[in-house]
């Protein structure tokens, strides 16, 4: 079974904010809230660089750990998913996250915080496949319908790669060699001090 | 990562009949339990509602899905769309894999067009106001109030009172039909956001060698070696074009951004540099300098194929490394770093927009980039060329064919000439067309040149608002505007906001037709006689549409029109049926139930755009490539296999020929690597045969397969005749060349022709035959000659370096002063030197520009309308180096009050950042529904305001136009920032 994957290649992520958009297109994200953020560090200084995030889809889910009502659950693909009739929106997942996944509603009568809400991995939720009622809850069901994420199907530079992880990591693989001898990610960047390139 | 079976992924459909089998629950406690059963047995509470509300348009399962493919209307780059439709809604979006130019890829703008189909901000029904509230009225009155208005004013004032503004967001057909109904009404005072975006280009551009257009293509950036970028903000301005230029980077390009921000283009680059604006012609021939002194220009290209660069080494060798440094910032070890990795990693490409172009010297500008290519030989050359990101998603096109004031469709220009050409096509007589316009007497067409205004280049757009306000003795037409039609051009990309605000209140009429109620339908204090039209966008109708590459895409109509809007070609239709030319405007164009038919008028431009190889592009063909783009290699954009093997994507301009010849298309102009049949090309003679003496066609230098090894002219009947082929023309094209140049059917021989018969040429030869022949014996149609560096037509025929009107720089006004103020410049007194006389830079000392954001475009209309984008850039802001901030007493977020040199003033957020230098500001210019710090939101029909406004940065901006184009100058102006 595939265990699906995002991967942001952050060499090629140019901040367009169209993965986001593609998100609130395909799951019609209420004002106030985005399932998935464009993060960028050193913003208009040399060494800028952006990578976007959403709910990484955990092996071990620390969101899942520390649930009080326990209502998440993973699928088969590997994605992590959660009930919203279960979730009592206590906020609790939103500090066991490291990625800063969970969002709450803005304009509740709850005040700040309403059900969680995350990025699903375009697989819908508990309800049936593509009902209206797990479109209007959960956004729409891609999973089911045998399509990959829209953010990362949109991608505009296609840094954004999301799916099954061995075919994932299979093209980034053959984007890493096809780059040669140039700076890739952060982590060689830092990791093998590659020379600050003049800029 | 190129998947094109999106198709079949649809199919592919796993989940099982309960939907849940491939759920797998956690049950690390009791409590988990299957929530299947759980949604039924809740009720949704009052947190879930407030999630699922507001949801509209979801798509049902088991409801049949029909596929929509079109085209995105925001940018140039062009790409497919796929619209999901149930029951005629737009239910969802899916990536066009099979796209050769996006591959599937979207930027947020892209990835958010489904939601015109929800169009809960869209103006809805016709609306007047009435005592400055808006009423609700039909179609027909709308019509018969707005047509008798104009044949009134036309009556008192003569057509030139009225200014027509068509739009870059309309199909090809659609602005050529703007073009088409203003020629008709009987004025030039037509235009669109071309002037405003890249009018310089095209002028300086064409002037050099032949077409103002994009050399080479977004796919074609994965073959180059080095790539420069000034004053282009790719990564925001056009996004996916982005992924073609990181595959050419990937490939080992050195790239380099040259622009007063650091942009995040600029944070992908290997080479960054940092200009002060407004000095583009000091920084390239600083560049030209290291590579003429170092001989790294191209010596064999430059004899063969280029005219004029030793007029170019003499200004050049003015730009030592300490005057460059001195005027544009940038130290000679970085000029030197620049000019070596260009000549070294050849082929290598330019990529400019409105950094460059919206300048008083644009023109010198774009004429500086294209002089550095050939230098270094990188024209007509993949991986090489000039390419210039256009703007809007069909500004090529309405360029190309549609609605500008100098010159009618295919840069005919406005000659005698021109208008028969297009009366023959038009199929309407050219003293009918004359008696639509002003012929009581004649103007001054500049310089103390007379002519009637049929003939005079209209009052563009960036200058609508000096036709209202000019004093009529000093224009060159009858009078001032007293209306103004704007169908599709938001009025916040103009400057010198306060004097439109004047403008629109002086007018007696002003007609709105958009599918948003733009900035301008809100910034005045008009009372009456003001109408609101609701536009359809491109998804509610069908039609070509042209991509910055000049490929040329079929669009599908997704959708029926919303509420009450009607497409741009049914609203002329009505509009002209009013006034009472619809019978000749639609005359060879199929009209049925009040639609006139898109295909017959894409059929018309085939039949009469042949100086620019619009002709080739047949419905059928355009939309045969749209149904097989996945056949196309997405990078040489030439189809493998399939029904249009052979050809290239979109069949870019210039398609040689009628479709039946079956040009494959241009995807790199003058690339004499292969013959004119199959897409080849050499630089253009359109500036005569010789000048001065010398020879201005190429020498020792032709397209692949050419039978003249050496220049030419362009072709006429009477060269064919001379080079002995004029016998190979078909009885059925000759007779057109007759009807063409006016010989009667029954006179026979040539010699009854008094030479009229050789003087029909490639342009005016509407069988094709001239072309077709030409073609045939491997020559371009319009001839073999140099590119020409010296322009002797226009006020700097050597590009050089003038201060902005509006300069930081004072002390350098002497050195590089501006122009002399002119009396008739495009109808109006232009002025240039009594403006930068003045030292402004005292009182205003910041230099202004502005520039794109990812997720609006253009004014912002449709953009801040469509609540996915506008939660994301919700605020209008200023850029500001922290040191300036500092100096202003300005925080971070805070708001504040930039005022323009002359008077304009906006309330902004304060972006405190390092992305601009010292002594700049930058704003979006997307944001409208405010003026000088009021929210005009009060002023917007009920339920159609923007979910975000803010204020218009050029509410703020100066005067300054281009010496050729009228383009404004927004990319150098000076303000000061105050704390509120």
């Amino acid at each position: 079974m595939a265990r699906m994957k995002f991967l942001c290649d952050v060499e090629r992520c140019i901040e367009c904010n169209a993965c986001v958009t593609a998100c609130n297109n395909e799951n019609d994200v209420p004002w106030g809230m985005n399932r998935r953020h464009v993060v960028t560090i050193k913003d208009g200084e040399r060494g800028e660089k952006s990578v976007s995030v959403a709910c990484m889809h955990c092996t071990d889910a620390p969101c899942a750990a520390v649930c009080p009502v326990d209502c998440f659950y993973t699928t088969d693909d590997g994605i992590v998913l959660h009930d919203k009739d279960l979730c009592i929106g206590c906020g609790y997942c939103f500090y066991a996250c490291p990625f800063g996944a969970p969002q709450y509603p803005q304009q509740e009568a709850f005040g700040v915080r309403g059900k969680m809400d995350k990025c699903t991995f375009c697989a819908g939720g508990p309800l049936p496949d593509n009902s209206e009622a797990e479109y209007r809850k959960y956004g729409r069901n891609r999973i089911a319908e045998g399509k990959l994420p829209l953010c990362a199907e949109m991608c505009a530079t296609k840094s954004l790669l999301g799916g099954d992880g061995n075919v994932v990591s299979e093209i980034y693989r053959k984007r890493v060699f096809n780059r040669g001898g140039r700076p890739l990610t952060w982590s060689w960047q830092t990791a093998y001090s590659f020379k600050e390139k003049n800029k | 990562m190129k998947q094109k079976t999106w198709l079949r992924r649809v199919s592919a459909k796993t989940a099982g009949p309960d939907g849940m089998n491939r759920r797998t629950f956690l049950r690390r406690s009791g409590f988990a339990v299957g929530s299947g059963a759980l949604a039924g047995m809740l009720p949704l509470n009052l947190m879930q509602k407030a999630w699922a509300a507001d949801k509209s348009n979801i798509p049902m399962d088991g409801v049949k899905t029909v596929y929509r493919r079109t085209v995105c209307t925001h940018c140039s780059v062009g790409c497919g769309v796929i619209a999901e439709v149930q029951n005629g809604v737009w239910t969802g979006q899916e990536p066009d894999f099979e796209s050769p130019l996006n591959l599937g890829s979207h930027c947020p703008k892209g990835a958010s067009v489904r939601h015109y189909g929800m169009g809960d901000r869209r103006l809805k029904y016709p609306l007047k106001l009435v005592d400055g509230q808006w009423k609700r009225i039909g179609w027909e009155q709308a019509i018969d109030e707005i047509g008798d208005r104009l044949l009134k004013i036309r009556r008192e004032s003569g057509p030139d009172a009225l200014f027509f503004c068509g739009s870059s967001k309309a199909s090809n057909e659609h602005s050529y039909l703007q073009r088409k109904f203003a020629a008709f009404w009987g004025s030039n005072n037509c235009d669109h956001q071309a002037r405003i975006c890249h009018s310089t280009t095209v002028a300086g551009v064409a002037n050099t060698w032949g077409y103002g257009a994009m050399t080479n293509s977004y796919n074609d950036m994965h073959n180059c070696k080095g790539m420069l970028f000034v004053g282009s903000n790719a990564a925001e301005a056009h996004p996916v074009a982005m992924q073609h230029i990181l595959r050419g980077k990937e490939n080992g390009a050195k790239m380099i951004v040259v622009d007063p921000r650091f942009t995040r283009t600029a944070a992908h680059a290997d080479v960054y540099v940092r200009l002060r604006p407004g000095t583009d012609v000091a920084f390239i021939w600083g560049l030209l300098w290291h590579i003429f002194n170092n001989g790294w220009e191209d010596k064999k290209y430059i004899d063969q194929r280029v005219w004029g660069i030793d007029d170019i080494r003499k200004e050049v060798m003015k730009w030592s490394p300490g005057a460059v440094e001195d005027v544009t910032g940038v130290p000679e070890s970085k000029m030197l770093e620049v000019a070596k990795i260009m000549a070294e990693n050849r082929p290598g490409t330019i990529v400019w927009c409105m950094g460059g172009t919206q300048h008083h010297i644009g023109n010198n500008m774009t004429r500086a980039y294209c002089v550095f290519q050939l230098a270094l030989g990188n024209i007509g050359v993949s991986g090489g060329g000039a390419n210039i990101f256009r703007g809007h998603d069909n500004v090529q096109g309405a360029t190309d064919v549609g609605p500008n004031c100098h010159t009618l469709p295919g840069y005919y220009g406005l000659s005698d000439g021109a208008w028969q050409h297009w009366a023959r096509v038009w199929d309407v007589d050219y003293e009918w067309l004359k008696s639509r316009f002003d012929m009581e007497r004649k103007y001054d067409a500049g310089g103390g040149k007379m002519a009637y205004t049929m003939n005079i280049p209209g009052i563009p757009v960036s200058r609508w608002i000096d036709g209202v306000l000019e004093d009529p003795q000093n224009m060159s037409q009858k009078g001032n505007f007293r209306a103004v039609f704007f169908q599709g051009h938001a009025c916040n990309s103009q400057t010198r906001g306060p004097e439109m605000k004047k403008a629109l209140e002086k007018l007696e009429m002003v007609v709105i037709n958009d599918p948003f109620p733009t900035h301008m339908s809100v910034m005045s204090e008009r009372k009456n006689n003001t109408y609101l039209l609701p536009a359809c966008t491109q998804f509610e109708t069908t039609g070509s549409v042209t991509a910055s590459n000049r490929s040329i895409q079929w669009r599908e109509k997704v959708m029926e029109p919303l509420f009450e809007s009607i497409p741009d070609h049914v609203v002329l239709y009505r509009l002209a049926s009013k006034l009472g030319f619809a019978d000749k405007l639609f005359k060879n164009i199929k009209v049925s139930n009040g639609e006139p038919q898109i295909e017959d008028i894409l059929r018309e431009i085939n039949r009469g755009t042949w100086t620019i190889g619009y002709t080739g592009q047949s419905p059928e063909r355009l939309q045969l490539h749209a149904k097989y783009r996945g056949t196309f290699n997405t990078t040489t954009l030439k189809a493998e296999g399939g029904p249009c093997d052979g050809d290239y994507y979109g069949l870019p301009w210039p398609a040689w020929g009628t479709p039946e010849l079956k040009h494959p298309g241009t995807p790199i102009l003058y690339d004499t690597s292969k013959s004119v049949a199959e897409g080849g090309l050499c630089f253009r003679a359109r500036f005569g045969t010789e000048h001065n003496g010398e020879n201005l066609l190429a020498e020792g230098s032709y397209s692949k397969g050419s039978e003249i090894k050496d220049g030419y002219p362009e072709f006429t009947y009477g060269m064919l005749e001379r080079l002995g082929w004029a016998g190979e023309l078909s009885d059925k094209e000759m007779a057109v060349i007759r009807r063409v140049a006016g010989i009667s059917e029954s006179a026979s021989g040539k010699e009854s022709s008094d030479g009229k018969l050789d003087k029909v040429n490639w342009k005016t030869d509407l069988s094709g035959g001239i072309q077709r022949v030409a073609i045939k014996h491997g020559c371009a149609p319009f001839g073999n000659a140099k590119a020409r560096c010296v322009v002797w037509t226009f006020p700097d025929p050597v590009p050089i370096h003038r201060e902005p009107l509006y300069t930081p720089r004072f002390d350098l006004v002497a050195k590089y002063p501006t122009y002399e103020d002119r009396k008739a410049f495009w109808r109006l007194p232009t002025r240039y030197q009594s403006i930068q006389k003045q030292d402004h830079s005292q009182k205003y000392p910041l230099a202004f520009i502005s520039g794109r954001l990812t997720e609006h475009q253009g004014g912002g209309a449709a953009t801040r309308s469509n609540p996915w984008l506008a939660k994301l850039q919700p605020e209008m802001f200023v850029e500001i180096n922290p040191a300036d901030a500092n100096n202003a007493g300005v925080r971070h977020w805070h708001y504040v009050w930039l005022e323009g040199a002359e008077g304009g003033r906006i309330k902004v957020r304060a972006m405190v950042t390092e992305r601009v230098g010292r002594g700049v500001v930058w704003t979006p210019f997307h944001f409208g529904g405010w003026f000088q710090g009021k929210d005009l939101i009060d002023r917007y029909p009920e339920g159609s305001a923007p979910f975000v406004r803010g204020e218009a940065c050029n509410t703020a901006t100066t005067y300054g136009y281009d010496s050729v184009t009228q383009m404004q100058e927004t990319k150098a102006t000076l303000c000061r920032i105050q704390p509120v």
